[in-house]
C-alpha cells in the first residue's frame, strides 16, 4: 500500500489504523478511549471521545479505529485538526472539576497532559455539570464520577478483557455515567471482583486506589517485576516512592497482557508491614528472642554439626519454597544435597502437582504445562476440569472468558459450580473424585462417534488399544450415574472436544490431589493424545501451578528424586557430574524423602534437623495435629521467611528474609516462562535476600560459596541444568524464554512435544476409576472438599496483611448446600463444628447452592479453623505421594 | 404535480389483515417472479438500475447495499428492516406497516433471496402497537400460506421474519445501534466501517433497509427498473413518502416523485399555509435537518438538493412553519430533542449538543451575547465533523440552517432582546394599550404575580420586571388592551 502521511509517501505491507501508523513514524497522536490492548479489528467498537482525530481527505476521522488503505492521503497536523482536538478537550473539562493542584493523580493524568498541549485552560463553553457522591465502598480504590470522562476504557477492560462484565453505562446522553449493577457503589457489587484493571486504565481521576501515602507521579521510579502471587507470572511495575511500594501498575507481559488480579493489584501492602521480620530470632528459654546474624549462623551451623556426627545425613532434611526465586532454590537444594548430603528437599509442590510430575512423565515425559498461556486466544474448544480458574489463576480465567467471547467453547467439570460455569457451553457438577471416570466415559464417546485422531495415535503413540479395551465399559450412562452428570452432558462435551480442531485441556488440583492423581493425569494426557491435541499451537495438557515459582522450585531440583533440570538422583552419570559441579564428594544416589514422608520421619523421631525456606506447613500441610506434633518433636528447626507464620513460631531459630520486592531474581511461571523480579525497595531492618542468607550459613557450614550477585547463580543453573542452558539475567533483559532453553542461541519453546514427545512416542496409560478413599458414612455423612479463594493466598501470611482484603474475608468458612444447612438446621453466618477421622474445627458456615446436597466445600488458607486440620495425609496416591486433600469425610453439628 | 403512490400503493386501500386481498393487489407475485424467473444477481441488478436509495434518510443506493451483503459468505446472514421510526411527526413507515403489512415481508422475503439469507427481522418501534399486532399477523399469515417457512414456491429458497421490538430510543434507527440493540445490548453505535454488511447481527453479514425502502421493492421487480427509473430527478428515482405537519392546511402523509419542488407539495398538494398567513419554513430531516426558508421553495427536493441547502431528506418529516413561529426556538427545540436522544457514547454528540442546546437557551431566556452566534456556529460545525454516528454529526443543523436564512432573528433575541415571533416567553412582555384599556381590573386579578397595577375604571399598566409574560392578562382582556411586545 502506497500511504501519504503528512506528505511523506510511505510504503506499508500490513493491515494497520492509522494511529498505529502514525505511533510507527514517531507521530504523536493524543487519545484517551483507546486502549492498546484493543484488538485492530475491535477498536471501532469504541472511538467514543474523538481526540485522535486526523484528517483524509479534507474529512475528520478517528486514528484509532481508521484502518489505512491503498493510496490514503493522511494529515495530521493543521489548524483544522488542532481546533478540533482542543474543542474536545474544552468540552471534557466543561463537565470536569479543574481542581488539580488538589487532584490524586495529577502528573499522571492525561486529560491534563492534553489540556497542556492544546493550551485549554478550561471551559470556553461553561454549562451544566454532573456532580455525584464520592464512592468510597470499594475496599481498594474509590469512584469520583466527577473526573469520570466517559471514556469507557473502565467498561471496556472490564467487559472484554477482565470478562468480569460488571461495569456498564447506565443513563444516555449529558446523564450517562459509570454504573455497576443496580447503580450500586462499587463495593457493593456481586460481580465486580475487585481486579482493579478498571483503576490501571482508566486516564483520569476518576477511579483511584486507596493509598495511604500520598504521592506524585514525578516522586516516583517504576520497578518492572513479577507478581509474587500465583503461577500466572502476571508482569507488573511496582511504583516506589522513597523507600515504599505506593502502587502497581499492570504491564503487557506474555501471560497477562495487561491485566492483574486483587493480589497482584492491590496486595502489595504487606511489604512494607509492621510485621515484617526485621531481625533473626534464637529461641531463649522457649521464647524467640532477637539476636545477631553471626549469632544465628552459629548455632544453626553447630546443630549441624551435631545432627551430622551424632546421626548423619538421615537426620535432615528441607523444605525449599515455591514462593522464592529460583536461585534462591538452587542453593537450598545445593546446600540439602551438597552439605547434608541428603536428598530429603521437598516442598509444597508435592501437595499440588506431584502427580502431574508423575502423570505426564510416563505419557508424555515431561511434567509442565504443555503449551503457552497466550495459546488460549487460538483454541477451540477449552476443557477445564478441577480448576476453579477465575480465583485461582484469575487473569487465566479472564483469558479463557476472552477466548469465549470470541467464540471458544468452553467445558467445564467440577464439583462446584464455579464462575466458569457461566460461560460454559457444557457445564458437569460432577462428585469429586470422579475425573477419571469422566474423562473415560468422554474418551468412550470420541471413540465411539471415530473422532479419535488416527494418524497422531499411528504415528506418535504406544498403548492404544488398551486404553480402546478399558473404554468399552465407560458408556455415559454408566459414568453419569458414578459422576452424578446427565449422560447427554457427557455426549455433547465429548463431541465438541473430539470435533475441534485445537481442543486443550487446563486442571489443576481438582485432578491431582487424589489417591488416583497421578492416574487422572494420566486420563487426562489419554484424552489429548487420542483427539491428537499435543505438539501443537492452541492445543495441550496444561496444568495450571498454584504459586509463583512452584515450576521454578521443581525445576531446580526441589525435588527428593531429581537434580535440577529432572536429573535423575539415581544415575550415576548425574550424581558425578554434580559432585564435580560442586566440588563436593558424597552426593547421595538414594531418592530422598517427600513432604509427607518427612513429616512422619520426624513424628518417628528419625530427622532431627528441619530447615524450611518460606513454606508454611503448619496450615498448608493435610493433617496439622499430626504435622504439629511431628515439629514440637524435633531437635532442631530453621524457618527462614518474611514473618513470623505458624510454622515460624515453632522454629529454633527463625531468620528474616526479603520479600519479592527487596531482591533480585528469577521466578518461572505455570508455562514455564522465566521471568526477571527485580529489586524495588531496601529490605526492612536486618532482613536479607534468602539466596545471601544461604549462601552466607554454607560458608558457615564449612562450605565456601563464592556469588557477587545472583546472576552468578543463574549462570551456575544455566551451567548445570539443561532446560535452562540458555538462561541469562542478560537475556531475560529483552527476552522472554519458556524453558527448554537449550542454549544462549535458542529462543526457548512456546510449547512442548512438537513432532515428538519428551520420551519419544507418547505412551497410553489407561486408568480405571476407583472410588475415592473415603466416602460418606454414617459418622461421616458429608463430604468436604478443600481449595482456594480469589482473594487470599496460600495460607494468607501476605494477604492476610492486606488491610482491605482481610476486611472483606477475614475468616474461615464452609461452604454448604441450602438444603443441607436446612437439614441441620443451620442458619448463614452460624458457626458449626466440622469434624473429620483426623480432627475438628469450628467455622463459619456460607449457604449456596455452589456447592452440590451432600458437599461442603472450604478454603484451606485460614490457621483459625484450619480446613487442614480436617484433611488426611495418609490416603497417599501411591506413586506421587500427594494426598487426597479433595476429599474428606466429614461431620457437621450445630454449636 | 400530483402525488403517485409507490410505497403506499396499497395503504388505507385493502384490508392489512386479510393476506387474500394483497395477493389480489398483485401481492407476492413479485416474490414468485424472482424466484422463479431471476438469479439472486439478477434482482440486485435490477434494484441497483432502478437508481432506489435508502429512505431512511441516508440515501445509500439500496442495490449497491445488497451487492456488499451479498459478496460476504456466512453461515447466516440477516436481512433486517429498521422500523424504529424515530423522527418527530413521521409516521410514514407507521402507515405502511398498518396498512400495507405484506409488502414488507415480500420485499425482505426478495432481499433474502438476493443476498443469500433466510432470516429477517424486524425492528419496531414498542410505540407503535398496532403495527407490531398487524405485521406479526401478517408474517402468521404468510407463514401459513407458505410464503414464508421453507421452499417457498416450491423452490429451494426458505425464508423467516421475527419481530424484534425496540425500547424507544432515536438513536437505534442508526443501523449498528439498532444491530447492538437486537442483540440485548446497550442501542449505541459504532463506527463504520465495518459495516453490517460485512458484521452486523452477532457479527453475520447483514443488510438493513427502512421501512420505505422495502415497500417500493415489489413494484421495482414487477413492472421494471425502468418504469422506476422513468420517475424523479438524476439522483434521485421514484418517489418519496413526506409527513407534511405544521402550518399546513392539509396535513398527512404525501407521496410525491423525487424533484418535487417544496412549493408544489407545500402550496399543491398541502394546500397552502394555515389561515393564510405568510410561510417562513419547513423543517426537513426532522431533527437531523434543517429548516429551508422561501429561497428553497422552488428547489426541486431530492437528496442531493436538500444537502446542498443545509438541510436532508431524513425520513421524510415536513414541518411547515409560518410568520408565527420563532426559528431560534425551532432550533432549541430540535437541538432538545438531540440531547435527550444522544447514547452519550461520544464527546462531541454528548457534552457538545448539551452546549448547543444550553446556549440556545441562554439567547432565548434573553441573555445572549453576539459572540454566541460565532459560538454556536463554531461548535456546531466541529460536533457535525467529529461525531460518532449520524446522531451528532446532523444534530447541529436545525442551528446552522436557521443561523443562515434567519440570522436577523437570532440578532433581535441577543440584540434587541426581542423575539419578533414574540414566542420565547422570556422575552415576550406585556403591555396595556391605554387607548384601549378601560380599568375593568379583569388583568390585574388574573395576573399569578402581581404585576399589574392600577385601580377601577383607571388605565392599567404592567410592571415589566415583574412580569413573567404568562399571557394570563392577554386572556382575561375582553378589550383587547393587551399586547406582546
Amino acid at each position: 500500500m502506497k500511504i501519504t502521511l503528512d506528505g511523506k509517501i510511505l510504503s506499508i505491507d500490513k493491515k494497520m489504523t492509522i494511529l498505529e501508523l502514525c505511533r510507527d513514524n514517531n507521530i504523536e497522536i493524543p487519545t484517551l478511549c483507546h486502549m492498546d490492548m484493543f484488538s485492530r479489528e475491535d477498536a471501532g467498537k469504541n472511538a467514543s471521545c474523538r481526540l485522535c482525530m486526523v484528517e483524509v481527505r479534507g474529512k475528520l476521522v478517528p486514528s484509532c479505529a481508521t484502518d489505512i488503505f491503498d493510496g490514503m492521503e493522511i494529515i495530521t497536523k493543521n489548524d483544522h485538526i488542532f481546533e478540533a482536538r482542543k474543542m474536545v478537550l474544552d468540552l471534557i473539562v466543561s463537565d470536569h472539576p479543574l481542581d488539580c493542584m488538589t487532584c490524586e493523580v495529577a502528573g499522571d493524568c492525561k486529560l491534563q497532559d492534553y489540556c497542556y498541549d492544546y493550551d485549554v485552560k478550561g471551559t470556553t463553553y461553561p454549562g451544566e455539570e454532573n456532580h455525584f457522591e464520592i464512592d468510597f465502598s470499594n475496599k481498594f480504590f474509590y469512584r469520583e464520577l466527577d473526573k469520570c470522562i466517559l471514556c469507557k476504557r473502565c467498561v471496556n477492560v472490564c467487559n472484554e478483557f477482565q470478562a468480569s462484565e460488571a461495569l456498564t453505562v447506565a443513563n444516555r446522553g449529558f446523564e450517562s455515567k459509570i454504573a455497576v449493577e443496580y447503580d450500586r457503589g462499587m463495593g457493593d457489587s456481586a460481580v465486580c471482583v475487585n481486579c482493579g484493571n478498571c483503576v490501571s486504565v482508566c486516564p483520569v481521576g476518576a477511579l483511584v486506589p486507596k493509598s495511604k501515602v500520598k504521592f506524585r507521579a514525578w516522586e516516583t521510579k517504576k520497578i518492572p517485576t513479577t507478581c509474587s502471587y500465583c503461577g500466572v507470572g502476571c508482569q507488573m511495575n511496582l511504583v516506589v516512592k522513597g523507600n515504599t511500594v505506593v502502587d502497581v501498575e499492570p504491564l503487557n507481559g506474555a501471560a497477562n497482557k495487561n491485566l492483574l488480579c486483587v493480589k497482584g493489584k492491590f496486595g502489595y501492602k504487606f511489604i512494607d508491614h509492621p510485621d515484617r521480620l526485621t531481625t533473626p530470632l534464637i529461641r531463649k528459654n522457649g521464647k524467640l528472642e532477637e539476636a545477631s546474624w553471626d549469632e544465628a549462623y552459629e548455632l544453626i551451623a553447630s546443630k549441624y554439626r551435631d545432627a551430622m556426627s551424632e546421626v548423619g545425613p538421615s537426620a535432615f532434611a528441607g523444605l525449599a519454597s515455591a514462593r522464592c526465586t529460583n536461585e534462591d532454590n538452587y542453593l537450598f537444594q545445593k546446600m540439602v544435597r551438597a552439605i547434608f548430603k541428603t536428598n530429603s528437599v521437598d516442598h509444597c509442590a508435592r501437595l499440588c502437582h506431584a502427580s502431574t510430575v508423575s502423570g505426564l512423565a510416563a505419557t508424555f515425559g515431561s511434567g509442565a504445562m504443555t503449551n503457552s498461556i497466550d495459546e488460549i486466544s487460538e483454541t477451540d474448544v477449552i476443557f477445564v476440569t478441577g480448576s476453579n480458574t477465575t480465583e485461582t489463576h484469575p487473569v487465566i480465567g479472564s483469558r479463557i472468558r476472552q477466548a469465549v467471547k470470541k467464540g471458544a467453547k468452553l467445558i467445564v467439570a467440577d464439583p462446584r459450580r464455579i464462575g466458569l460455569f457461566d460461560n460454559a457451553a457444557v457445564g458437569m457438577q460432577i462428585k469429586p473424585g470422579t475425573n477419571i471416570a469422566l474423562l473415560n466415559g468422554l474418551m468412550h464417546v470420541i471413540v465411539e462417534n471415530n473422532l479419535q485422531d488416527r494418524e497422531f495415535v499411528a504415528a506418535r503413540t504406544n498403548g492404544v488399544e488398551e486404553l480402546y479395551e478399558l473404554l468399552k465399559s465407560y458408556t455415559p450412562e454408566r459414568v453419569a450415574k458414578i459422576c452424578g452428570i446427565e449422560a447427554d452432558d457427557i455426549v455433547k462435551a465429548a463431541l465438541l472436544f473430539g470435533k475441534a480442531d485445537k481442543a486443550s485441556v487446563f486442571y489443576a488440583m481438582g485432578v491431582t490431589q487424589h489417591a488416583t492423581g497421578t492416574q487422572g493425569v494420566m486420563s487426562i494426557a489419554n484424552l489429548a493424545m487420542l483427539t491428537g491435541n499435543v505438539g501443537r499451537s492452541g492445543t495441550g495438557v496444561n496444568p495450571l501451578r498454584g504459586q509463583n515459582n512452584v515450576q521454578g522450585a521443581c525445576d531446580l531440583g526441589g525435588l527428593p528424586n531429581t537434580y535440577p533440570g529432572y536429573q535423575k538422583v539415581i544415575i550415576p552419570e548425574v550424581k558425578s557430574k554434580f559432585e564435580k559441579a560442586w566440588n563436593v564428594t558424597g552426593l547421595s544416589d538414594k531418592i530422598g524423602l517427600t513432604v509427607t514422608e518427612i513429616t512422619q520421619e520426624i513424628y518417628d523421631k528419625k530427622i532431627k534437623f528441619l530447615y524450611i525456606m518460606g513454606e508454611n506447613p503448619m496450615v498448608s500441610d493435610p493433617n496439622l495435629d499430626h504435622v504439629e506434633e511431628a515439629f514440637n518433636r524435633l531437635d532442631f528447626l530453621v524457618v527462614q521467611d518474611i514473618f513470623l507464620t505458624e510454622t515460624a513460631a515453632l522454629a529454633d531459630v527463625v531468620l528474616p528474609a526479603t520479600s519479592f520486592a527487596e531482591k533480585e531474581g528469577t521466578f518461572t511461571n505455570t508455562e514455564r516462562r522465566i521471568q526477571r523480579v527485580r529489586k524495588a525497595v531496601n529490605a526492612p531492618g536486618e532482613a536479607k535476600a534468602d539466596w545471601t542468607i544461604l549462601s552466607e550459613l554454607m560458608t558457615k557450614m564449612g562450605y565456601e560459596t563464592h556469588y557477587d550477585s545472583v546472576d552468578d547463580i543463574m549462570d551456575e543453573i544455566a551451567t548445570v541444568t539443561p532446560i535452562y542452558g540458555g538462561v541469562s539475567f542478560k537475556r531475560l533483559e529483552s527476552e522472554s524464554l519458556a524453558w527448554p532453553v537449550k542454549d544462549f542461541n535458542h529462543k526457548g519453546t512456546k510449547f512442548l512435544h512438537e513432532g515428538e514427545f519428551a520420551r519419544g512416542k507418547g505412551e497410553f496409560k489407561p486408568a480405571e476409576y476407583v472410588e475415592p478413599k473415603e466416602l460418606p458414612t454414617e459418622e461421616y455423612p458429608m463430604i468436604l472438599t478443600t481449595g482456594r479463594i480469589l482473594h487470599h493466598y496460600h495460607t494468607r501470611s501476605m494477604t492476610g496483611r492486606v488491610e482491605g482484603i482481610d476486611e472483606l474475608y477475614p475468616e474461615s468458612f464452609i461452604e454448604i448446600h441450602p438444603e443441607d444447612a436446612a437439614k441441620l438446621g443451620i442458619k448463614e453466618g452460624e458457626m458449626v463444628k466440622v469434624t473429620s477421622r483426623r480432627g475438628a474445627i469450628e467455622t463459619k458456615t456460607l449457604i449456596t447452592d455452589r456447592v452440590a446436597l451432600g458437599l461442603v466445600f472450604m478454603p484451606f488458607h485460614f490457621a483459625v479453623g484450619a480446613a487442614n486440620r480436617l484433611t488426611s495425609s495418609t490416603h497417599l496416591d501411591p506413586i506421587a505421594k500427594i494426598p487426597e486433600l479433595k476429599v474428606s469425610a466429614v461431620r457437621i453439628e450445630k454449636i | 404535480m400530483t402525488e403517485y403512490r409507490i410505497a403506499l400503493r396499497n395503504s388505507g386501500l385493502i384490508d392489512p389483515n386479510d393476506i387474500e386481498d394483497y395477493i389480489k393487489n398483485d401481492g407476492y407475485s413479485a416474490l414468485a417472479k424472482v424466484l422463479k424467473e431471476y438469479s439472486a444477481d439478477k434482482v440486485i441488478e435490477e434494484i441497483t438500475a432502478s437508481g432506489l436509495r435508502g429512505r431512511g434518510g441516508g440515501g445509500f443506493p439500496t442495490g449497491v447495499k445488497w451487492k456488499f451483503a451479498k459478496s460476504y459468505n456466512d453461515e447466516a446472514k440477516f436481512v433486517v428492516c429498521n422500523a424504529d421510526e424515530g423522527d418527530p411527526g413521521a409516521f410514514m413507515d407507521r402507515s405502511i406497516l398498518e396498512g400495507d403489512p405484506h409488502s414488507i415481508i415480500e420485499a425482505m422475503a426478495i432481499c433474502g433471496y438476493a443476498i443469500e439469507s433466510n432470516q429477517g427481522l424486524v425492528y419496531l418501534r414498542a410505540e407503535y402497537p398496532l403495527a407490531i399486532k398487524r405485521l406479526q399477523n401478517a408474517i402468521d399469515d404468510a407463514t401459513e400460506l407458505g410464503l414464508l417457512g421453507d421452499n417457498i414456491f416450491g423452490t429451494e429458497f426458505g425464508f423467516n421474519i421475527e419481530i424484534k421490538i425496540g425500547a424507544g430510543a432515536f438513536v437505534c434507527g442508526e443501523e449498528t445501534a439498532l444491530i447492538h440493540s437486537m442483540e440485548g445490548m446497550r442501542g449505541e453505535p459504532t463506527l463504520k466501517p465495518p459495516f453490517p454488511a460485512e458484521s452486523g447481527y452477532w457479527q453475520k453479514p447483514t443488510n438493513v433497509n427502512n421501512v420505505e425502502t422495502f415497500a417500493n421493492i415489489a413494484p421495482i421487480i414487477l413492472k421494471g427498473a425502468a418504469w422506476f427509473s422513468s420517475i424523479g430527478t438524476e439522483k434521485s428515482k421514484g418517489t418519496k413518502v413526506f409527513a407534511l405537519a405544521g402550518k399546513v392546511k392539509n396535513v398527512g402523509l404525501v407521496e410525491v416523485p423525487m424533484g418535487t419542488t417544496l412549493r408544489e407539495v407545500i402550496f399543491g398538494v398541502g394546500g397552502g399555509i394555515e389561515n393564510d398567513k405568510e410561510f417562513k419554513a419547513a423543517q426537513t430531516g426532522g431533527p437531523s435537518g434543517g429548516a429551508l426558508s422561501k429561497d428553497f421553495l422552488d428547489t426541486p427536493i431530492d437528496y442531493d438538493n436538500l444537502i446542498a441547502a443545509g438541510s436532508m431528506m431524513g425520513s421524510g418529516g415536513m414541518i411547515v412553519m409560518d410568520e408565527d413561529d420563532c426559528m431560534v426556538g425551532i432550533a432549541k427545540f430540535y437541538l432538545e430533542f438531540s440531547v435527550d436522544e444522544s447514547c452519550g457514547k461520544c464527546t462531541p454528540c454528548r457534552i457538545g449538543t448539551k452546549r448547543l442546546h444550553e446556549i440556545l437557551e441562554k439567547i432565548t431566556s434573553g441573555n445572549g451575547e453576539i459572540e454566541d452566534l460565532e459560538r454556536l456556529k463554531k461548535l456546531g460545525q466541529m460536533v457535525k465533523e467529529t461525531s460518532l454516528c449520524g446522531l451528532g454529526q446532523t444534530a447541529p443543523n436545525p442551528i446552522l440552517s436557521t443561523i443562515n436564512s434567519f440570522k436577523d432573528e437570532y440578532l433581535a433575541h441577543i440584540v434587541d432582546k426581542r423575539c419578533p415571533a414574540h414566542r420565547c416567553s422570556d422575552l415576550v412582555k406585556y403591555e396595556i394599550n391605554p387607548d384601549k384599556c378601560v380599568g375593568c381590573t379583569l388583568c390585574a386579578r388574573a395576573c399569578p404575580v402581581n404585576a399589574i397595577s392600577g385601580s377601577p375604571k383607571k388605565v392599567h399598566s404592567i410592571n415589566r420586571d415583574l412580569c413573567i409574560g404568562c399571557g394570563a392578562c392577554d386572556t382575561a382582556c375582553n378589550f383587547g388592551a393587551v399586547f406582546k411586545n
